[in-house]
């Protein structure tokens, strides 16, 4: 700042020289005099004295006491006439050939003003300083306490507390982000156990009833006393016990594995109208001789990306179920079907009967059971063959539906995605 | 039928034995190894009808094992055991050359029946053969024609009932399960709820046998079906 009004009056002073060259002491004089007139408020000093000390023109009656004569850069101080106190001043002083010459403007503005940005600086630095170490202390702090409660809440949950959840405060920020995630995740961590010990559960009351009579019968055949003949039928009821056994687990490793959603690396194409076919062909025999009509209603050219062998266990479940609970002399129709619903197309394979049904305030329910294994169920092969269409169905992302047919049930597995294929023959 | 050569490859010692005691109860010779390389050094020292090789072996694994036999160009037929059942697992034991699977736990008679299907591979009538005629005892079938003859008197038959004698007679006198049945006659590997299989031999019966003696369709307790004149089993 300073250095801007020197130059200024480097600029004024080397202007006045050549005044004083071209035109003489009395030129300068002259306009010496006429720029003091101009300067009502002192803003800028100007003085021009003689080789002897006396004044020849300016706004100063003298040369100030404590200036040099000849001095590249001055300050000074004066006391002036409507001001609050001494005003200071930045000035320069040349020798002339006949006499000296002073110019100084008046800085105590711009020096007020320095003075207040340097302490408004010093201050801002300081409150920001101050703010800034409290703030960050204040940030550092939160930061750790949230971080902290989610270590905390993790840390409950390792330890067994499989309920818990991490707090979310609402901010929308990306600790509450973190701790959404995460408890997604204890969420879909939980909903997995809880899936496994259902598993697990069901598996032990499939097994536990006939693992006992198994042993029961083995503990009679042990016995001394018994006829060679009697060990021979007991064994044989072992071994076929020990056979609906490894069925009964079987189907539940099939249904573990579709809920698992296992070997969607080995999907293939699959096409639903000879898949029909192949399970119509499967059941025929059976049908007829339960004196049940089997019927085929089969649409070409339905592909859906899937597990073979798995729909075909599922859309074999159904039959065996609809043969199962259809009275003699009823109908079973299996059916596979491309349809359009809110101008999408999806494909269905449908197992419809005329038996008994489901009657509506139930069929939600017998849904549900679909989708937990039956608790109370007696055979074997029923619920879990019906678990096992639920899980199938999941896995193939495919709806379950269970419907009216006016007598009767119809199951269908809906694909929402069916392969685009050409219709035959194009 | 003479007893097989049988090397199992097992390392679950009473597993082993069981399957051993259970080989030589039924006419057959076996030898056990109890590791990967134990069992790679007997394969390939020895002559076998079949191997059985469990899939998780210590050491040398048994999909190691079949790959390196069949790299240094031993084809003895091999049956995969293995606690794995997935598709994918069951494609890539047989990719390495494994010539059939059975997941554990496996009924004795289904693992019998199936060795004795894979020993007879190499035999007329067997799978592979080229043929265009089978027989066996006085029933005839003509792949090309689709006609089936006993006797000399034509039957007919629905296409399934076609091709479930078909593959009979391509194992004749071999018991096939009811497992190997829907696998080989339909493709599909699960459990049916309802024994449908024996509906299908019923069907398949009263076309053959019904009118025909000596039945050769016969049923093997605990274990399946097998074409079979009644006197041999004796």
């Amino acid at each position: 700042m300073e250095r801007q009004t020197e130059e200024t009056i480097e600029a004024e002073l080397t202007g006045l020289r050549e005044q004083y060259r071209d035109l003489g002491i009395f030129g300068l004089e002259r306009i010496i005099a006429q720029r003091a007139a101009e300067e009502k408020h002192l803003a800028s000093i100007y003085l021009l004295i003689d080789k002897r000390g006396v004044p020849i023109a300016g706004n100063l009656p003298a040369w100030p006491t404590d200036v040099e004569t000849v001095s590249n850069r001055f300050r000074f101080s004066l006391d002036l006439p409507g001001s609050s106190g001494p005003r200071r001043f930045l000035g320069r002083s040349v020798e002339l050939d006949q006499g000296f010459l002073l110019v100084a403007r008046d800085i105590e503005d711009k020096l007020r003003t320095q003075t207040l940005l340097v302490n408004a600086i010093a201050l801002g630095s300081g409150l920001m300083l101050v703010f800034g170490v409290i703030g960050g202390f204040v940030m550092s702090r939160w930061m750790l306490t949230r971080i902290e409660s989610i270590n905390r809440a993790t840390g409950q949950i390792m330890a067994g507390d499989l309920g818990r959840r991490i707090a979310v405060d609402g901010s929308g920020d990306e600790f509450d982000e973190l701790a959404t995630n995460l408890n997604a995740m204890l969420e879909r961590i939980e909903r997995l156990l809880a899936g496994m010990r259902e598993v697990t559960d069901n598996i032990a009351h499939d097994l536990r009833t006939p693992l006992t009579r198994l042993r029961s019968r083995l503990e009679v055949a042990l016995m001394k006393d018994i006829d060679p003949s009697r060990t021979r039928q007991l064994l044989e009821e072992t071994a076929s016990d020990a056979e609906g056994l490894i069925a009964t687990f079987n189907a539940l490793m099939n249904i573990a594995r579709a809920e698992a959603g296992e070997q969607r690396a080995s999907w293939e194409l699959v096409d639903l109208g000879e898949l029909v076919q192949d399970i119509f062909d499967l059941y025929e025999p059976l049908a007829e001789e339960r004196d049940i009509g089997l019927a085929l209603e089969n649409a070409a050219g339905i592909t859906v990306a899937g597990n073979r062998q798995m729909l075909a266990q599922a859309l074999a479940n159904l039959t065996d179920n609809a043969i199962k609970y259809t009275p003699e002399g009823g109908h079973v129709t299996l059916a596979a079907a491309q349809t359009r619903e809110q101008a999408r197309r999806i494909a269905r394979i449908t197992v419809s009967d005329d038996g008994p049904g489901i009657p509506p305030e139930m069929r939600q329910k017998a849904l549900e059971r679909f989708v937990r294994l039956e608790p109370e169920r007696h055979t074997p092969g029923n619920g879990l063959g019906l678990s096992l269409v639920s899980a199938v169905a999941k896995l193939h992302d495919a709806r379950l539906e269970l419907a009216d047919n006016e007598p009767g049930l119809r199951v269908s597995l809906v694909f929402e995605r069916p392969v685009e294929t050409a219709p035959p023959g194009a | 039928m003479s007893g097989m050569k049988v090397l199992v490859i097992e390392d679950d010692v009473a597993a082993a034995s069981y399957m051993v005691r259970g080989l030589e109860e039924s006419g057959h010779v076996a030898s056990v190894a109890h590791d990967g390389r134990d069992g790679l050094m007997l394969a390939a020292s020895q002559t076998f009808d079949v191997l059985v090789i469990d899939r998780m072996l210590p050491g040398l694994d048994g999909l190691g094992v079949i790959r390196t036999l069949r790299a240094t160009g031993n084809r003895t037929p091999v049956l995969v055991l293995s606690a794995l059942g997935n598709v994918d697992d069951r494609v890539e034991g047989l990719k390495v050359g494994g010539d059939d699977y059975l997941v554990k736990p496996y009924a004795f008679s289904e693992l019998l029946a199936r060795l004795e299907a894979l020993t007879r591979r190499g035999q007329p009538n067997a799978e592979q053969a080229p043929t265009t005629q089978l027989r066996y005892s006085d029933l005839s079938m003509d792949l090309l024609g689709r006609r089936v003859e006993r006797r000399g008197k034509r039957i007919d038959l629905q296409p399934r009932e076609f091709r479930l004698l078909e593959v009979l007679l391509r194992h004749p006198e071999q018991v096939l399960t009811r497992t190997m049945l829907l696998e080989k006659v339909w493709d599909y590997r699960f459990d049916p709820q309802t024994n449908i299989i024996d509906v299908h031999i019923s069907r398949l019966r009263q076309k053959i046998d019904r009118d025909f003696e000596p039945p050769l369709i016969q049923t093997v307790r605990g274990s399946g079906y097998a074409l079979r004149i009644p006197d041999q089993t004796a």
